[in-house]
């Protein structure tokens, strides 16, 4: 009982801190809303199947930012890449100069296709949306912000920003749900014991 | 939630059914609507459904467009509303708000996590009800049942305001008004609970009285014939009870026409005022079809344009004009729609039947100088001829297509027009003068074949383009053809002229097909194979010869027939489309329009894959490449300047050609614009 009564608080505050920290907003408490006694972990499913569904979204727009870095593979980048390999020879203080050199050239050959990360990025947000995962929406407007102005490198750097956001969440619900369920079906959020 | 009222008892989605049972008293609505959700996001779509459970409505949810609209056509009253999404693969939540539209006539709340200005107002263009931003939360699906409620209402207004109402219809509206439960007795407890809702609703209706009538899914055959008796009325004089009565259907009642009605004429507007200022050049031909449709035969030059000029109006638009009878000078309809405006017709996602605007626009009373914007050059004339005739043909094809006897008009009069006349009248057109003579022959039918052709080889509406005759005659009609994608009916024969491929680009989406390759007799071999109303356009061979060619643009497959006549016309509307169309890029439809529609089978395959998204855009261009030319004599000649320049176009054509607009089949090799070598 005791430990039942500790669970149930470490679940509320682990919530909370969820809503807390930023890491969710009222859409989850929609979500909430919607569990009953006919789905009680309605929740978790939907969550679940977010996450199995985003991972493929995450690897299309993965792919859709790849530059195409193996050199060998294409000769076109050969040059830059050995220039790259005879830059760093020459002098190591020019890195900022080869790293420059080999993903201009990178992306010279593979220009990115905004249009495609932007519908892909549209339906990775509605979808984030929809669980109420609030920085992983924020990352998403954000990058959608760089499609729009045709900022590669912004898009880059907002999706691996983008990825971390969404790993956390991930690993943080996990947690939450298990503990949710050790505590016990009768715990919930709302239910003052 | 609010939803539980009275329901308490019924929390389980059993309780559905107990409503079904018809034995569920009434008061529950709005639980128990049956909603439909399409969403490709698996996360969402489970979201929504556990939403609208919770709010008592029974949910059937499908992740594909094309699963959601054949699970709506197999069960016709089973809906009452459809939640869709804005982005999905396979189709354009819009172009599914229009099919739903048309064909259903559901109320469709359109939602997207795209909360732009321009979205939600191309949902509202669209005929959305509503419009929802994701994450959509559950106070929101509370209250769609409104919608439903609204819909129904505005129906029986409309049947009221057509004066239809009958005392029958209108009693048990009063009485049921409290009668809720005893609707329950009524065979449909849907119907009633829609009903119920709505003041003037008598949710019970009498087993005799049209109120209970069953929810009745207009199919493109039936609207088809619901523009032709629009259209033989004329679209001022149409009433319910007239329209009901020409087109003798069994089991339909005046109120569906009534509601059918009043949404044909919202589409009408909704064209012509995209169209409006386009009429310009288009407004000569495009005259009112919707009083001429009758006889296509009397098909003059003005039809013809204002069909051409419709081409750019849906569907509709142009079965107006065909109905109108191509060879209709009077067609006061609106001036048809220009080029622009065409482009802006075949935006829409579903130029299918968009009547009410297509049909206003052809009333309108511009002039049908049909062919007076035919630039002095054989080409350009030939263009606008087809263009004209096209976009008329587009009118009337959308219009006509409902109406088989005035197909039959216009079949016969494009056909005499375009055996003996078209091909003098296209030359002739070069002048411009000529095109106005044309007329009730050949001139008319023809632009407005192509025209309607191509609009209804949009709409899918099935001309019966026989253009045969009108192929001849018209380069333009194919050209009209061309650009409208006028449903199979125009049976490419009316314009095998480049219009077609245009419009078979266009239109290939696949409407209409087959029938217009039959259609397409001998020299024109326009295959507007608007699959769609291939039935019905059949025997509209004249008008509906143009659409035809429109059509076959869309039919892909008419390429084949169409390429004799086709080259001559194609390679002029290849021309027109291709220096108007080059807003859209699209020239690879252009030259597809060039090219005759001949390769229309092949160029829409070809341009349709390219040009799957955008068939509107480009049928607009061409459309609109005609439809400039054909207006207006002294604007042809401008246009035509202004648009391509023969030489451009001779090179733009012939380069498109060779470049691919995949038409495979280059019979017709465009060698200036043979005006000539139409075969009639």
């Amino acid at each position: 009982m005791e430990r039942n009564n500790q669970l149930h608080r470490q679940v509320i505050l682990s919530r909370q801190s969820l809503f807390d920290q930023g890491f969710l907003d009222e859409q989850f408490l929609q979500l909430e809303e919607l569990q009953d006694d006919a789905n009680p972990n309605f929740v978790e499913e939907i969550v679940t199947l977010h996450y199995r569904d985003s991972a493929r979204l995450i690897l299309s727009i993965e792919q859709a930012l790849s530059v195409e870095n193996f050199p060998f593979l294409n000769p076109k980048l050969l040059f830059s890449y050995l220039f790259y390999c005879l830059v760093q020879q020459v002098k190591r203080q020019l890195w900022c100069l080869k790293v420059a050199s080999f993903l201009c050239l990178c992306r010279e050959r593979n220009p990115l296709d905004f249009n495609k990360l932007d519908s892909l990025m549209h339906q990775f947000k509605g979808s984030s949306s929809s669980i109420g995962a609030k920085k992983v929406k924020a990352e998403c407007t954000l990058f959608r912000e760089f499609c729009s102005a045709g900022n590669g490198e912004g898009c880059i750097r907002t999706f691996q920003q983008l990825k971390k956001e969404y790993a956390t969440l991930k690993k943080k619900l996990e947690a939450y749900f298990q503990l949710a369920r050790q505590a016990g079906p009768a715990q919930t959020a709302c239910r003052p014991k | 939630m609010n939803l539980t009222n009275g329901k308490g008892s019924m929390s389980t989605a059993s309780s559905s059914a107990a409503w079904r049972a018809g034995d569920v008293v009434p008061d529950q609505f709005p639980a128990g609507l049956r909603v439909l959700v399409v969403d490709d996001d698996p996360t969402c779509l489970m979201i929504l459904e556990k939403m609208l459970r919770t709010c008592l409505y029974e949910v059937t949810k499908c992740n594909r467009a094309e699963t959601a609209l054949s699970l709506l056509r197999e069960n016709k009253n089973g809906y009452d509303i459809v939640i869709s999404d804005v982005h999905m693969p396979d189709m354009d939540g819009f172009k599914l708000l229009e099919h739903i539209g048309l064909e259903m006539d559901l109320p469709v709340i359109m939602m997207s996590a795209d909360d732009g200005k321009s979205v939600v107002m191309k949902g509202v263009t669209h005929g959305a009800c509503d419009y929802l931003i994701k994450p959509v939360r559950i106070e929101a699906l509370k209250n769609i049942w409104q919608h439903v409620v609204r819909k129904k209402r505005n129906e029986w207004k409309d049947l009221e305001q057509s004066g239809s109402v009958e005392e029958g219809d209108r009693q048990p509206k009063q009485s049921e008004e409290a009668d809720y439960s005893s609707s329950a007795n009524e065979g449909n407890w849907r119907n009633s609970k829609k009903r119920k809702d709505e003041e003037e609703d008598a949710e019970e209706r009498d087993d005799t009285s049209t109120l209970k009538k069953p929810r009745v899914v207009w199919s493109v055959e039936l609207h088809q014939q619901f523009v032709a008796a629009v259209n033989q009325l004329g679209i001022d004089k149409a009433v319910p009870k007239k329209i009901l009565e020409l087109m003798n259907v069994p089991g339909l009642t005046r109120e569906n026409v009534a509601s059918h009605l009043q949404k044909y004429r919202l589409y009408l507007r909704r064209l012509s005022g995209v169209s409006q200022h386009q009429n310009n050049l288009t407004n000569s031909f495009i005259n009112p079809q919707e009083a001429s449709y009758g006889p296509l035969s009397s098909l003059n030059g003005l039809d013809l344009q204002t069909l051409a000029a419709t081409g750019q109006l849906p569907a509709q638009s142009l079965a107006t004009l065909q109905a109108a009878g191509l060879g209709r000078s009077a067609v006061k309809s609106r001036m048809p729609m220009p080029i622009v405006d065409q482009r802006n017709l075949f935006s829409f996602e579903n130029p299918k039947l968009r009547f009410g605007e297509g049909q206003q626009q052809i009333s309108s009373s511009k002039p049908m100088n049909f062919l007076h914007g035919i630039p002095t050059t054989m080409e350009p004339k030939q263009l606008a001829n087809l263009h004209h005739s096209a976009q008329s043909l587009g009118g009337m094809n959308m219009q006509v297509n409902a109406h088989g006897g005035q197909g039959g008009q216009g079949d016969s009069l494009l056909m005499q027009m375009s055996q003996s006349q078209s091909r003098g009248q296209i030359l002739n057109e070069t002048t411009g003068s000529h095109v106005p003579t044309l007329p009730s022959s050949i001139g008319q039918p023809v632009l407005p074949n192509a025209v309607v052709g191509g609009v209804l080889a949009r709409n899918g509406l099935a001309e019966n383009g026989r253009g045969t005759g009108y192929i001849q005659v018209s380069q333009s009609s194919s050209m009209l053809n061309f650009p409208l994608n006028s449903p199979a009916e125009l049976s490419g024969n009316s314009f095998p002229l480049g219009s077609a491929p245009g419009i078979s680009s266009l239109t290939s989406k696949g409407t209409f097909q087959e029938e217009v390759n039959s259609e397409i007799k001998g020299s024109v071999g326009f295959m507007p194979s608007y699959d769609i109303f291939s039935d019905l356009n059949n025997h509209k061979s004249h008008d509906w010869e143009l659409h035809n060619v429109g059509m076959t643009f869309n039919a892909s497959h008419q390429a084949n027939s169409l390429q004799s006549n086709l080259d001559v016309g194609s390679s002029v509307l290849s021309h027109q489309g291709f220096s108007s169309s080059q807003r859209t890029g699209q020239n690879r439809n252009i030259s597809a329009v060039g090219k005759p529609i001949f390769t229309a089978g092949d160029a829409t395959d070809h341009v349709n894959a390219n040009n799957v998204g955008p068939l509107n855009t480009f049928f607009d261009n061409s459309v609109r490449v005609k439809s400039e030319i054909v207006p207006d004599a002294n604007c042809d000649t401008n246009i035509f300047s202004e648009q391509f320049g023969q030489e451009d176009l001779m090179s733009a054509l012939l380069k498109q050609q060779q470049g691919g607009v995949a038409p495979a089949e280059n019979e017709f090799d465009f060698d200036g614009y043979p005006l000539d070598n139409i075969p009639v």
